[in-house]
C-alpha cells in the first residue's frame, strides 16, 4: 500500500507541471498587465514600463516561466503584487476560512444526501422516493449563484433572519459564528448532497436486489446488518468516487459561493487575483487548487484499496 | 424415517407484473420426511426455484403466495412474523444457491461471515463461534481452514466457495437444506466432489435436503424421491427407482432422452425436447405441455390434466394415462 502511495504520488508531478504551464500561458494572454493596474489610470507609459522592470515582467515569458519554476521548487511562491505580501502567506491565511464552509458544507451534503439515497432505495417507487428524487434532480441543476442570490434575497433580505455578507465571528457570539456560515453552507452543500442522494439510491438498488443479498436473508441475518453492513459497505465505490469528485467541486464551488456572500477565503482571493491580473497570486492560489484535487483523488484511491478488497493497484494478485 | 418434516400443499405463487399475471408456481403438492433426500427436475422457468423461494419465503417483490399452505414441522410458514422468519432462516432451513461467488458478500472475510452467521442463530460468544466455524471448514474439506478464514471470497476457487457455503448452512445444524443448483455453475470435476460432500453430510447429520436441478443425473444419484415440474405444475412424481425405471409422462421422457449416454454412436442420438416452454401467463387451461408433446390429442387441449396415483406412489399429470389405453413410450417422433 505504501508503495502504490508513492507510485501515485510520483505520477501526480507531471499533472501538477501542466496545471502550473497553463496558468502561466493563460494569465499572460488576458489582456491589461499587473503594472497598469497598481498604477492606476493615469499612469503614464514610462511608469508602467518601469514597474514591470521592478516586477520582473520585462524578461522573455519563457525566462519568467524557467524562474517561476526554480523559485516554486525552492518553496517560492513569489509575491502579490498587490497586497505586497508572500503568496504562500496569503494562502495560509485564507485557508482556515475557505475549509470552515466546504468542510462543514461536505459534511451536512454527506450525511443528508447518503441518508436520502438510501431511504429511497429502501422504498423505492413510494411517494418520498418520487419527492426525494426530484429535489435532488432539482439539487444538481441549480446553477450555484443564481440558489447563494435567491438565499440570500429570502433569507436575509425578505424575511431579515440571517445576515448576507462576510464571515462574522464565534467571538463575538456562537451565533453570529454560525449565523454567517449557514446560508454559505447551505448554497455550497447542495449540489453535492442532490449528487450523494442520487449515487447512493442507484448503487443502493443495485446492491440490495444483488444475490449476495439475497443469500445473506436466506441465512437469517437481520435486516439491519443486511443494510448498514453488507449492502452500504458494498455500495460504497460509487459513492466514494463521488465523494472525491465533489471536495474537489466544494472548492471551486467556493469561489462563487464566497463572491456571493463576501467570504474572505481562497475564491474571493483568487477573484480579486485576477481582477487586478496578480500574476503570481492567481498561478499560487490554481496551484493550490489543483493540489487539492490531485490529494483528494489519491485518498479515493486509496480508500477503493479499504473499502473493496478486490481493488488492487500493483496489477495481477487476484482473479 | 417416516416422520413428515415438510409438506407443501397446493401452493400457489404467482408474479403481477405489468403485463399481467405470471403463474410461476401454479398448484405444487409434496412431502418431504425426516432424512429424505427429494430432487425437482425441470428446465429453467419451470418454477423449481420459486417454490424453493416460497418455502423461505424469499420471493422477489412481484411474487406473492395467493394460495395453499407450507407446513414445517406442523406450523405453518406462511403464517410466521418477520422475527420468526429471521431465527427460522438459516437456523432451521439453509438454503444453497447456484452461483457460490454470488452468494458470499465480496467485501468480508470468509470468517466474518461465518462468525456473524452463527452469532445470529446461537447463543454463542464470538470466539467461539470463530472455533465452530473453523470446524466446519474442516469437516467440509477445506485445508488450512485458520488461514481460510482470513480469506476474501475473491480469493477462492467457485468449488471452494461452495464448500465454505455448504459450511455455513451446516454450522447451526439445520433440518432442512434447499439446495437450488447446488452444482450448476461449478466444472465437471468438481461438482462430483460438491454432491459427495452434500451425501456424506447429509448421511452424518441425518438432515432432509431439497435438491434442485435440471440434471437427471444428479437426482439419480442423490435422491431417493423426484418430482418432475413443468410450466409451474407438477407433471411427475415418484421414488427415484420408479421414475427412472418407468417413467410415464411424455416430458419426463424428453428430459431422460436429453441426457448424453456414453453409449451414443453420434450427435443425432441426443435428442433435445422440441420449443420453448410456453408463457406462464396464459398457463392452466389446457396441458401446458401439448404443444411440445409428440403424443398430443384433442382432449389435451380441453383441459388441464390432473395429478393421479397410477400406481402407489406414482404421481402423473397426463391425459393419455389416465384412459383405457395406456400411451407406451415409444420412438419420439418430433411433432409438426
Amino acid at each position: 500500500m505504501l508503495k502504490t502511495a508513492l507510485k501515485r504520488i510520483v505520477q501526480c508531478i507531471p499533472t501538477l507541471f501542466i496545471v502550473v504551464m497553463f496558468t502561466f500561458i493563460l494569465t499572460r494572454i488576458i489582456p491589461g498587465s499587473p503594472a497598469a493596474t497598481i498604477l492606476g489610470p493615469q499612469a503614464s507609459a514610462a511608469d508602467i514600463a518601469a514597474m514591470e522592470v521592478k516586477l520582473g515582467l520585462d524578461q522573455p515569458k519563457l525566462q519568467q516561466f524557467v524562474d517561476y519554476i526554480g523559485n516554486i521548487l525552492q518553496g517560492d511562491f513569489g509575491p502579490s503584487y498587490m497586497y505586497n505580501q508572500p503568496v504562500l502567506d496569503l494562502i495560509a491565511e485564507r485557508i482556515p476560512s475557505t475549509l470552515q464552509i466546504t468542510v462543514v458544507a461536505l459534511i451536512i451534503a454527506l450525511i443528508v444526501g447518503v441518508g436520502v439515497g438510501m431511504f429511497s432505495a429502501l422504498h423505492q417507487y413510494s411517494a418520498f422516493d418520487y419527492v426525494f428524487m426530484i429535489l435532488a434532480l432539482v439539487g444538481v441543476s441549480m446553477p450555484i449563484f443564481w440558489l447563494g442570490l435567491m438565499l440570500v434575497n429570502l433569507f436575509s433580505v425578505q424575511l431579515g433572519w440571517l445576515p448576507n455578507l462576510g464571515r462574522g465571528s464565534f467571538d463575538i457570539s456562537f451565533w453570529d459564528g454560525i449565523s454567517h456560515m449557514i446560508l454559505p453552507c447551505i448554497c455550497l452543500a447542495t449540489i453535492p448532497m442532490a449528487t450523494f442522494a442520487r449515487i447512493t439510491r442507484s448503487s443502493m438498488l443495485e446492491v440490495i436486489h444483488s444475490d449476495s443479498i439475497k443469500a445473506l436473508r436466506a441465512r437469517g441475518i437481520s435486516e439491519r446488518n443486511i443494510i448498514f453492513k453488507h449492502a452500504l459497505k458494498n455500495a460504497l465505490p460509487p459513492i466514494v468516487t463521488v465523494l472525491g469528485l465533489q471536495i474537489a467541486n466544494c472548492f471551486t464551488g467556493a469561489i462563487l459561493t464566497e463572491s456571493i456572500f463576501s467570504w474572505p477565503g481562497m475564491g474571493t482571493l483568487i477573484v480579486n487575483a485576477i481582477t487586478n491580473r496578480d500574476y503570481m497570486l492567481i498561478q499560487g492560489v490554481v496551484l493550490f487548487f489543483a493540489l487539492v484535487f490531485v490529494i483528494v483523488n489519491l485518498l479515493v484511491d486509496l480508500a477503493y484499496m479499504v473499502i473493496n478488497p478486490r481493488v488492487s493497484y500493483e496489477g495481477g494478485g487476484s482473479n | 424415517m417416516s416422520e413428515s418434516l415438510l409438506s407443501v400443499k397446493g401452493l400457489k405463487t404467482y408474479f403481477f407484473t405489468a403485463s399481467g399475471v405470471s403463474k410461476a408456481v401454479d398448484g405444487v403438492s409434496f412431502d418431504l420426511n425426516v432424512g429424505e433426500v427429494m430432487g425437482i427436475v425441470g428446465e429453467s422457468g419451470s418454477g423449481k426455484s420459486v417454490t424453493s423461494s416460497s418455502i423461505i419465503r424469499l420471493l422477489a417483490p412481484a411474487g406473492k403466495i395467493v394460495d395453499g399452505e407450507i407446513l414445517f414441522e406442523g406450523r405453518n410458514i406462511l403464517d410466521m412474523t418477520h422475527k420468526e422468519l429471521l431465527d427460522f432462516r438459516g437456523k432451521e432451513i439453509a438454503t444453497i444457491f447456484q452461483d457460490p461467488m454470488t452468494s458470499l458478500d465480496p467485501v468480508f472475510k470468509i470468517g466474518k461471515q461465518m462468525v456473524e452467521m452463527i452469532c445470529a442463530h446461537q447463543k454463542v460468544s464470538k470466539k467461539e463461534a470463530h472455533t465452530m466455524a473453523v470446524e466446519a471448514l474442516k469437516r467440509v474439506g477445506i485445508p488450512e481452514p485458520e488461514k481460510r478464514m482470513e480469506s476474501y471470497p475473491y480469493e477462492l476457487s467457485g468449488g471452494m466457495c461452495q464448500r465454505v457455503i455448504i459450511a455455513m448452512a451446516v454450522c447451526c445444524k439445520p433440518k432442512f437444506i434447499i439446495a437450488d443448483e447446488p452444482t450448476t455453475a461449478l466444472d465437471v470435476t468438481v461438482q462430483a466432489q460438491v454432491l459427495d460432500l452434500l451425501k456424506d453430510l447429509q448421511k452424518e447429520m441425518n438432515t432432509s435436503i431439497l435438491l434442485i436441478t435440471h440434471n437427471l443425473g444428479v437426482v439419480w444419484e442423490m435422491c431417493d424421491k423426484v418430482m418432475v415440474m413443468y410450466a409451474g405444475s407438477t407433471v411427475e412424481s415418484a421414488d427415484t427407482k420408479k421414475l427412472y425405471s418407468n417413467p410415464l409422462h411424455p416430458y419426463t421422457w424428453g428430459l431422460l432422452d436429453s441426457i448424453p449416454r456414453l453409449s451414443d454412436k453420434n450427435k443425432e442420438d441426443l435428442r433435445a425436447i422440441p420449443g420453448t416452454p410456453p408463457d406462464l401467463r396464459l398457463t392452466g387451461n389446457c396441458c401446458n405441455f401439448y404443444n411440445r408433446c409428440p403424443y398430443m390429442t384433442e382432449e389435451c387441449l380441453k383441459s388441464s390434466p390432473p395429478l393421479v396415483e397410477v400406481e402407489p406412489g406414482h404421481f402423473v399429470a397426463c391425459h393419455r394415462q389416465n384412459g383405457e389405453n395406456k400411451l407406451v413410450r415409444g420412438e419420439v417422433t418430433v411433432h409438426e
